[in-house]
């Protein structure tokens, strides 16, 4: 199975090809969505296969390269089409094709009817080819050919609905917004990727991490990679400052926003950093400052989504907020507890967003919940499966976040500074509030939509995969107990990953010796925290509304201030976007170019025609005259020159 | 010994054709486009035999052949190809037929002079790119300036006078310099080798020997013809105009080939003849091809016409060739090389797709579209992989190429600093700013002209034109080796070239 990985990326391109080809030509929605689904089906059960293969191995033989062909080969530099199948790339590997798959088959009841439905499931098949092939691939210039097709997929998707507007814009302002954001991060990943080749004459992973840890390479140069690879990462995974794509990558399907910008795409920074990760335990600057960026990202963007009314927007930020999570494992050294997390996340956070998916169909494209209330009772199970997601998220024992985020926590608390662990449960507590606004406005209290609205529960093709990944969302924490409940076997998912971290852990000697108890007491205050934050959020939200509209109109400043985001996109706007493109226009094309430097070039030619002006009488005013005669001159002048010789 | 005739007879092809066309009726139009097609054709089938004939792990010049032409100065009718100039060979042969079959509905006055011109430009053509002889060279280079000076002053659009005489005059502007450093160069051989001549193999092997402060100005003046050529920032005012007014067949062939045999003579002589000069020059010209980059990008966005738009960007995509020529390190040469035949195709799908629109609506702007995609969803396909090929996405060809000469120029020993790498990479973001500006532009949103709703999608030969050129798009991204290969030796041999130890020893 390990030898048949390549099958993963092979089948979702050809399920792309032949929608893609055929996909508008076939009226019939099963035969495009039955072949979109099964290849991506198939893939899943490959990897499962591969997974259980790996894991009868011998723990130090867990790796096996998949050496497909040359890519590109000139000089030094040999490239690799090759997949690395470990135990990193396998845990992405199952959650890409896993939830992948399921939001598939949720895709053929949610783009029922719709136009592009054979476009949709190309683009689909194709997101998958260029995520497996980020994950797999066993060097820099496959991951970053994953990386930018990822990125395409994920533009196509975002303006998949083209001719539509989206808030003030468009959809396709949306999607171009996100290309190009994202190509900013790929700047500087592309430049550590030189540095990388520059440094270490390679860009196999083996190659490089083995030469990262044996080498003796000055700090510097660490410095200057981590941090370019991070960049990448802050597009990919919208962090600070470059997060204001994902919000607005909402304008796409909602089946999108669940696989590429919440349970996929959006994590593919955290994985790269994970993988580089001993790159990273030799910058430790870096990693301090990955730690800074994620706890900054998650704070503010949990501060937005406390008063956004949109659906997905609350979603969305909650998303940018989560992955600051993962970033802040990353950066103080819990490289496990990050990948946990985005497992766990993608779990409930795909849930999250296909549960919003099935509320938008039955209120017939509606979003903003201020316009939704009481739906429990219509979308029974929608409702519960959403509640089980939002309890996730917030952290509620025994289900899967509860364990991801407490170890998270942990790690931060640990690594001995305490205002990390401060944001990270801050983050938590404000969490639990929006997650419990969202529910308490959609699901409980009255209903505030009008007589033209029928809420309907969704068809079994879209509840099943609520089902299904509620289930996940509930159980999926308990293979990363921590070792205080677990006792001796310890945290089965830090085992699985350890011998990838080891190298990087080894550097860092993090974790100095805290008693249990402590790591207990934590979790307690944090669990009280977050209850009272959920039951502060049902009192407001469903007992009695006043006090939010008191809250509001006390706080106005505020409340505006977090309703407009900050304001971000405005500050871009003004202090990059405008002055490039006026400045394009008006400095660079209408006077640089037109005046200077043609005015300079037209000036000189209008100088020689004055000169000459004495000996216009010859003058034909045939052109191509001219260019003859000129001809002629040339030819004999050269030979003058020559036979004076 | 076919071998020894083939590229003669590669040349003999379209010009024997060209002459032969002159005796078909001229009201026989079709009859004209199936000559045309079928001679240029029948090129490309001898080039593809060239490129087997070839032996590309050999490297150096081969299948050359030699005749004494003006024997006591020796001047020679000297051909020859190495895998620089085979690639090269390839692309014109490869598109030149496509450009004549999207001409066949939008040329409908004087085909058979069209024909004719387009067969000439492909002689001249080849021609700069199999000489061996520079006396041959210069023929050539001036030769096929003038059928394109025709296919621009008669099948343009409406400022096409003005914009085939700017052509004309700023590239034989370049040239008259050239022209003197190369007869300078013949005189100076025959003090060292005791004969005139002009045969650039024996001109190599002198080439350590000329002094260094003469080479700094026979570089400055090569390189000026040439740079107005590709064009380098700021010598490339008179290419918006140009591919402007151009019928698309002309745009086609100008961005595709011409430009490149700017950076080809770069190559083919700047490089191996001025070798220290070259060295000393390098961060200034890379300096320059560096603005070209972001300049060309930057221009480019805020364009209203859809073919300026795409000439703006040929500026910053043969910045990119330029930095990868004098970064002068196996990678980024390689990348360079790589990145011309990019261009050529990535380019050339473009110019051949904002023909296909124009041919429809007869216009350009920006401004009249929007929306189409819904209407002709096969052309916003194309159109969409052409912008992709263009912007550098990974596993088309243009990745390959700029990647390979960024990293290249990270490593140039004579780029001896990060900043020329690190600025030039900034220009990936650029060009996806100005292509999906467009591209959301003319193809996403609401309707507003409605005279869009009733264009039709592209037709069979359109279809099959466009398809011709993706095949390769892809093929090099993701088979690049097939490419790389045939100009792998001949690159590593300009840079031995470059710093072979009697240059570096001489200065």
């Amino acid at each position: 199975m390990v030898q048949l990985i390549y099958l993963t990326t092979l089948l979702p391109l050809l399920g792309f090809l032949f929608n893609g080809l055929f996909g508008s030509k076939i009226k019939n929605e099963k035969i495009i969505g039955i072949i979109g689904s099964s290849t991506i089906g198939i893939s899943f059960l490959i990897v499962v296969g591969a997974f259980f293969q790996t894991l009868s191995m011998p723990v130090d033989q867990r790796q096996t390269i998949v050496n497909l062909f040359t890519w590109i080969k000139v000089g030094n530099l040999d490239v690799n089409v090759s997949y690395q199948v470990d135990q990193l790339s396998l845990l992405m590997g199952l959650i890409v094709t896993g939830v992948g798959f399921i939001i598939h088959v949720y895709s053929i009841g949610y783009m029922h009817g719709d136009k592009g439905f054979g476009r949709f499931f190309a683009y689909l098949n194709l997101f998958i080819f260029a995520m497996m092939n980020l994950v797999l691939g066993s060097n820099f210039l496959l991951l970053f050919l994953g990386w930018e097709g990822v990125g395409l997929c994920s533009y196509l998707l975002i303006g998949f609905w083209y001719d539509r507007k989206f808030e003030k814009s468009t959809t396709s302002d949306a999607a171009k917004k996100a290309f190009i954001v994202n190509r900013i991060g790929d700047f500087g990943f592309l430049l550590g990727i030189f540095l990388i080749y520059l440094t270490f004459g390679s860009l196999n992973f083996n190659d490089v991490f083995a030469r990262a840890a044996s080498l003796n390479i000055p700090q510097y140069v660490f410095n200057f990679i981590a941090l370019f690879l991070f960049i990448g990462a802050m597009g990919k995974s919208a962090q600070i400052p470059l997060y204001i794509w994902l919000p607005d990558a909402m304008a796409g399907p909602t089946p999108v926003s669940a696989l590429i910008h919440a349970a996929t795409m959006v994590t593919a920074g955290v994985y790269m950093v994970a993988r580089c990760s001993i790159i990273y335990a030799s910058a430790p600057a870096i990693m301090e400052f990955v730690a800074i960026i994620g706890a900054l990202t998650a704070i503010f963007a949990a501060s937005i989504a406390l008063v956004q009314n949109d659906i997905k927007k609350v979603l969305a930020y909650s998303t940018v907020s989560q992955l600051g999570y993962m970033f802040l494992a990353l950066g103080v050294g819990a490289f496990s507890a990050a990948l946990f997390h985005v497992m766990t996340h993608a779990f409930f956070k795909a849930l999250l967003f296909l549960g919003a998916g099935s509320v938008i169909h039955g209120m017939h494209d509606e979003q903003n919940i201020q316009n939704y209330g009481g739906l429990k009772k219509y979308m029974p199970k929608t409702y519960v499966t959403f509640l089980i997601a939002s309890l996730a998220i917030a952290g509620i024992p025994p289900l899967s976040g509860f364990f991801s985020k407490d170890e998270i926590l942990w790690s931060s608390y640990a690594d001995g500074n305490i205002i990390y662990w401060l944001i990270g449960v801050v983050t938590a507590l404000l969490t639990a509030f929006y997650m419990f606004r969202l529910v308490s406005l959609t699901f409980d209290g009255k209903e505030r939509f009008g007589h033209d609205k029928h809420p309907h529960e969704s068809p079994a093709v879209m509840t099943i995969p609520l089902i299904i990944l509620a289930v996940l969302a509930a159980v999926g924490g308990f293979i990363g107990i921590p070792e205080i409940f677990s006792g001796e076997h310890g945290n089965q998912f830090d085992n699985w990953l350890e011998p990838i971290f080891q190298p990087a852990q080894a550097k860092i000697a993090m974790f100095g010796v805290h008693s249990s108890l402590e790591e207990i007491v934590l979790m307690v205050v944090t669990l009280v925290g977050v209850i009272g934050s959920i039951y502060a959020a049902r009192y407001i939200y469903i007992k009695n509304i006043k006090p939010a509209e008191k809250l509001s109109k006390r706080f106005n400043g505020v409340y505006n201030l977090l309703l407009n985001k900050y304001y971000v996109d405005e500050i871009y706007d003004a202090s990059v976007v405008t002055p490039i493109v006026k400045g394009s226009e008006i400095v660079l094309w209408k006077f640089a170019d037109i005046k200077i430097i043609d005015g300079l070039i037209n000036g000189v030619a209008n100088l020689i025609e004055k000169i000459s002006g004495s000996i216009r009488k010859i003058q034909t005013g045939v052109a191509q005259f001219y260019a003859l005669i000129m001809m002629l001159g040339i030819v004999a002048a050269l030979f003058w020159i020559i036979l004076s010789l | 010994m076919i071998n020894n005739y083939l590229i003669t007879f590669l040349l003999a092809v379209p010009l024997a054709g060209a002459l032969l066309l002159l005796l078909i009726n001229k009201d026989k139009e079709n009859l004209v486009r199936y000559f045309g097609l079928f001679v240029s054709t029948l090129a490309f089938i001898i080039s593809i035999i060239i490129y087997a004939g070839y032996d590309s792990a050999k490297g150096g010049f081969q299948l050359v052949e030699k005749q004494m032409w003006i024997s006591n100065l020796h001047i020679s009718y000297n051909v020859g190809v190495d895998g620089i100039s085979l690639l090269l060979v390839l692309l014109t042969t490869f598109l030149t037929p496509l450009t004549l079959l999207s001409s066949w509905k939008s040329i409908n006055k004087k085909v058979k002079e069209f024909t004719f011109f387009m067969l000439l430009l492909e002689l001249g053509m080849l021609g700069v790119f199999v000489s061996l002889d520079l006396f041959l060279f210069y023929i050539f280079w001036e030769a096929m300036l003038i059928p394109m000076y025709f296919i621009i002053g008669i099948w343009g659009g409406p400022r096409r006078i003005y914009a085939s005489i700017k052509f004309f005059l700023f590239t034989m502007f370049g040239s008259l310099l050239m022209l003197v450093a190369i007869v300078w160069l013949a005189v100076y051989a025959s003090g060292t080798l005791g004969h005139f001549t002009t045969n650039l193999v024996e001109l190599y092997s002198i080439a350590p020997t000329i002094p260094y402060g003469i080479q700094l100005w026979m570089f400055l003046a090569f390189a000026l013809s040439f740079a107005i050529k590709v064009p380098i920032f700021p010598l490339h005012t008179w290419l918006p105009d140009a591919h402007v007014e151009a019928p698309t067949a002309g745009s086609v062939i100008l961005a595709g080939v011409l430009l490149k045999m700017g950076t080809y003579g770069l190559l083919r002589f700047c490089l191996p003849l001025f070798p220290q000069a070259a060295i000393h020059f390098a961060p200034y010209i890379s300096t320059l091809a560096i603005i070209g980059i972001i300049y060309g990008a930057l221009v480019a966005m805020v364009q209203k016409d859809m073919k300026k738009l795409v000439a703006y960007s040929s500026v910053a995509h043969l910045g990119f060739v330029v930095l990868g020529i004098f970064a002068m390190t196996q990678e980024s040469v390689q990348g360079a090389v790589i990145q011309m035949v990019n261009h050529g195709l990535s380019t050339g799908a473009l110019f051949l797709l904002v023909g296909v629109i124009y041919d429809r609506m007869h216009t350009r702007l920006i401004s009249d579209y929007g929306g189409i995609a819904k209407i002709v969803p096969v052309f916003a396909t194309f159109f969409m992989i052409a912008s992709l090929s263009s912007i550098g996405l990974p596993g088309l060809n243009g990745f390959v190429g700029e990647f390979l000469i960024l990293l290249g120029t990270f490593k140039s020993p004579v780029l001896d600093s990060w900043w020329f790498a690190g600025f030039a990479t900034s220009g990936v973001i650029f060009a996806a700013v100005y292509l999906l500006w467009l591209y959301q532009r003319v193809f996403f949103g609401e309707v507003k002209n409605p005279k869009v709703n009733e264009l039709k999608d592209m037709n069979k030969r359109e279809i099959f034109i466009l398809s011709a050129i993706f095949v390769f798009i892809i093929w090099i991204g993701i088979y690049p080796s097939t490419f790389l290969k045939i100009s792998e030796t001949s690159t590593k041999k300009v840079i031995e070239q470059v710093f072979s130890p009697v240059n570096t020893g001489s200065k």
